[in-house]
């Protein structure tokens, strides 16, 4: 445990990727099988366990903490795990650990290997005696990496991209290949580990019937891009606002995977069971009856339940606009051209007649300048996202390749909205206030109409910070109310009618544009200035 | 009653002096010489003789109209009342003031540490009714760990990157000369290299009694001549375009904010080293319950948890929010 807290507390720590990068390295070679497969599974978020949750380590640590104290220090600190691994009040006293006779060593703690073992089979009600245990034994350096394999979110700055980097820099496989077969593999990945040491053949495993990284789309700077880009080579669609989705048909089995790669398949019955052929498709998840898609607050309510309700299922059915096609029956047909593989999705649609899948249409187009007429028409009149743009000749690649995908989207809308509240951040920001809460007027008042985090660069967000610690009204907890006097310029895609914010409207993708120090609250805009957005999709 | 004695603004009444006031007043009681405590144009001074030559090195021979000298533990009787100097430890000079009048005792910290720092005078317990104490780090997640094992995290680093130049960012007054004073007593023999805005106040020091070692102005040394070598300077010139002359700097940054790693990250600090002048939680919680006072005025820090745990206990107890003192660390601020 040692050596992992050591290489975490450095990851976090040291800004250089290449340093980041060498210690990673030389810690897949040096440290033994399963201790570096289990180091690799947190690393990349693989790792989570059934009982050991951040509640539980709250409840752990409020039995030995006043819980406001508790509260003020989370609120200081910003990060949950790291006010746990600091606030711990016992420390290096050995006494009275559970299983102590099972952990190896005096003193240490136990290894990576065995602390996971701990915490997957130690029942419910032994574990907090176990952490509480396990706490107090640790050094420092120990409890903070402690707590973050407990609690499963690291926020070191390191990528599970970054990891696997290092995994092709130890062993000469590129990264690609390692992206490949990474979906079918799991911790602590002996399997993995023996192929790149060069001991075993690679992996093998059905590639059709599993989870393949998306391909993703770069958004396109109209200035730069759009001259340099022929219209004759591309083909466009309608950016869909659904959530992205993979349909992998096994022939018997039917998965669905969001874009992380998580099976989704359970919220979403009214597809999986209704879809037939062999096959891996890429694309949009939308609700809506006779493929007609609704709004993405329809989807969001279905997103929210795990297992789908009776009402759901009947008034917002949901359904797959597909664009893209990865294996076609048991074939990888990804290294073809976007057309290509375009003529061979139209085809297997005609052979597999579907209920819930339907293609997403081409738009023709003769040049940028039709293509942008489109979007703008597209978003002013069915709410489209933007429209997405695709090389021809293009094969799917995992990852964000420069040059094959561009998403266009419509132009933001902007509202002047005045800041209301403001919360500190966590993470990164962490005791900033670099959360902010914006309202507009309703005659003489000013009504929350969204929250965003900051958008600002360091020097911005340390003026705001200042403007925001002098001019408190009132303290909540994180939370401080503001004297309603500074204007903030608020972008977002959309504007929806919602029951949960006090003026009657919802704002989504709402990110902060622009501080406005000049402008007085007076001008910021009313709520009958929102309906116009509102009436928009 | 003792808030007779002293009012919320750090007023003596009875003598009409303040204590560390933030603006020019007739009589200043100035505890410390750090920035936001000792300022400069007031008219007379009443301080230790360490802090006045502090002051007089900062802000020049004529900062204050007046300086009266005052040593440790010998009572000063003006009127009714009577004001006695015991140490803080805080930093060299630093002082707790005892007011006492018609049988009130009121000790007013200043910063304070408890733990044996040898380039400060060491903290001296007073027992009082009134305790206005500071809460720079009064939130339990901070327990200080020992510095000797901070300075050997150091020197650690230092011997394992024999190729890199340890940069540690410490505010320019009482921090750098714990800094080199710990690592001398670690061993460290080498040169240490010094920011320009280090060399006067480290020769203050010098003067004073306080033994550092062989200091030398980094300015001019060779570059290949820094590696394996440890470098003095404020907080801000470490990710300053000076650091920019070391070779592949480690940074570092000697502070009690440093055990919050999340900190450490946004201050772009590689290597964070957890030495703090101020009380932890822990000492906070002691030196209330030692002084054995049944009021306990907060002046600055999070002073919202060490109200609240005051009050649990039994004391009355009330924030101060005096403004000026350090806010939350911010980059301006000296420990």
């Amino acid at each position: 445990m040692k050596r992992f807290a050591q290489l975490l507390e450095l990851l976090a720590l040291t800004p250089s990727r290449t340093r980041k990068l060498t210690a990673l390295t030389q810690y897949f070679r040096e440290v033994p099988d399963p201790d570096r497969g289990y180091a690799l599974a947190v690393l990349t978020g693989a790792l989570t366990f059934r009982n050991v949750k951040p509640a539980l380590l709250k409840e752990t640590v409020l039995r030995e903490v006043d819980e406001t104290l508790f509260a003020m220090s989370y609120d200081y600190v910003g990060d949950l795990g790291e006010t746990i691994a600091l606030i711990w009040p016992h420390h290096g006293d050995k006494g009275g650990l559970p299983r102590q006779e099972d952990l190896p060593g005096k003193g240490d703690l136990p290894g990576l290997t065995e602390l996971i073992g701990l915490f997957n089979t130690t029942s419910k009600s032994e574990l907090p005696k176990l952490i509480a245990g396990l706490l107090t034994q640790a050094e420092i350096n120990e409890r903070w990496a402690l707590v973050k394999l407990a609690t499963g979110a690291l926020r070191i700055g390191v990528s599970a991209r970054l990891a696997k980097t290092a995994l092709a820099e130890m062993s000469g496989v590129p990264v690609q290949e390692i992206e490949e077969v990474w979906h079918g593999l799991k911790a602590p990945y002996l399997d993995l580990f023996a192929w790149l040491d060069g001991k075993a053949g690679r992996p093998d495993i059905d590639q059709s019937a599993r989870f393949h990284p998306l391909m993703l789309s770069n958004p396109i700077d109209e200035e730069k891009d759009l001259g340099k880009l022929d219209p004759k080579d591309f083909s466009a669609e309608w950016k869909w606002d659904g959530i992205r989705v993979q349909l992998v048909l096994g022939g018997g089995t039917v998965s669905l995977f969001s874009r992380t790669g998580d099976d989704i398949a359970a919220a979403f019955p009214d597809v999986v069971e209704n879809v037939h052929g062999r096959a891996v498709l890429d694309g949009e998840l939308l609700v809506g009856k006779d493929f007609a898609p609704g709004t993405f607050n329809d989807l969001q309510q279905r997103l929210n339940k795990k297992v789908a309700s009776a009402k759901h299922l009947r008034e917002s059915p949901a359904f797959i606009r597909v664009y893209d096609m990865l294996f076609d029956g048991r074939e990888d047909v990804r290294a073809l051209g976007w057309t290509a593989r375009r003529a061979r999705l139209e085809a297997w649609f005609a052979a597999n007649p579907q209920t819930r899948l339907d293609l997403s249409e081409v738009l023709p187009f003769t040049d940028w300048d039709d293509l942008g007429r489109q979007r703008r028409q597209g978003a002013d009149e069915h709410g489209h996202e933007g429209v997405m743009i695709k090389l021809r000749t293009s094969p799917y690649v995992p990852g964000r390749p420069k040059g094959f995908w561009f998403k266009w989207k419509r132009d933001p809308n902007v509202v002047d909205a005045v800041l209301m509240y403001a919360q500190r951040g966590h993470g990164k920001r962490s005791s900033f206030y670099s959360d902010y809460t914006f309202g507009v007027w309703k005659g003489n008042e000013i009504v929350p109409i969204g929250k965003a985090y900051f958008g600002f660069t360091d020097e911005e967000l340390k003026l705001l910070d200042k403007w925001i610690r002098a001019n408190t009204l009132a303290s909540f907890g994180p939370v401080r109310e503001v004297k309603k006097e500074l204007v903030f310029e608020v972008a977002f895609d959309s504007a929806q009618e919602s029951t949960r914010h006090k003026s009657g409207v919802a704002l989504r993708f709402p990110r902060i544009s622009r501080i406005r120090w000049d402008k007085p609250a007076s001008e910021a805009a009313t709520l009958d200035d929102m309906a116009v957005f509102v009436g928009a999709t | 009653m003792a808030p007779q004695i002293l009012d919320r603004n750090l007023h003596v009444r009875a003598i009409d002096a303040y204590i560390d006031p933030s603006v020019p007043r007739e009589r200043a009681i100035i505890t410390h010489g750090h920035a936001d405590h000792a300022r400069s144009g007031h008219g007379a001074v009443l301080a230790t003789p360490d802090t006045i030559a502090i002051m007089k090195v900062r802000y020049g021979e004529d900062c204050a109209g007046r300086f009266e000298p005052l040593d440790f533990g010998v009572p000063l009787q003006i009127d009714d009342v009577t004001i006695t100097f015991f140490p803080a430890g805080h930093i060299l000079g630093s002082a707790q003031v005892l007011v006492e009048q018609a049988g009130q005792r009121v000790v007013i910290t200043g910063d304070y540490k408890r733990l044996h720092d040898r380039t400060a005078q060491p903290y001296e317990l007073v027992e009082c009714d009134l305790l206005v104490t500071e809460a720079t780090f009064g939130l339990p997640v901070f327990q200080h760990p020992h510095p000797r094992d901070e300075i050997a995290r150091l020197l650690k680093s230092v011997a394992d990157q024999p190729e890199r130049s340890h940069l540690v960012g410490c505010y320019a007054l009482g921090k750098s000369q714990r800094v080199i004073a710990l690592l001398r007593d670690a061993g460290w023999d080498q040169p240490i290299y010094l920011h320009g805005a280090m060399l006067r106040l480290c020769a203050l020091y010098e003067e004073l009694g306080v033994t550092l070692g062989d200091l030398r102005p980094a300015l001019d040394v060779p570059k290949a001549q820094l590696a394996g070598q440890i470098v003095i300077a404020p907080p801000s010139a470490i990710r300053d375009r000076w650091s920019r002359r070391f070779p592949d700097p480690v940074t570092c940054q000697a502070s009690g904010w440093m055990s919050v790693k999340q900190r450490a990250r946004q201050a772009l600090v590689e290597l964070p080293l957890v030495i703090s002048d101020h009380c932890d939680w822990g000492e906070l919680q002691q030196t209330i319950r030692e002084t054995k006072a049944e009021t306990v005025w907060v002046t600055h820090g999070r002073e919202d948890a060490l109200v609240y745990w005051c009050r649990s206990q039994g004391l009355q107890a009330e924030p101060l929010n005096i403004q000026g003192f350090e806010d939350d660390g911010g980059e301006g601020a000296e420990e």
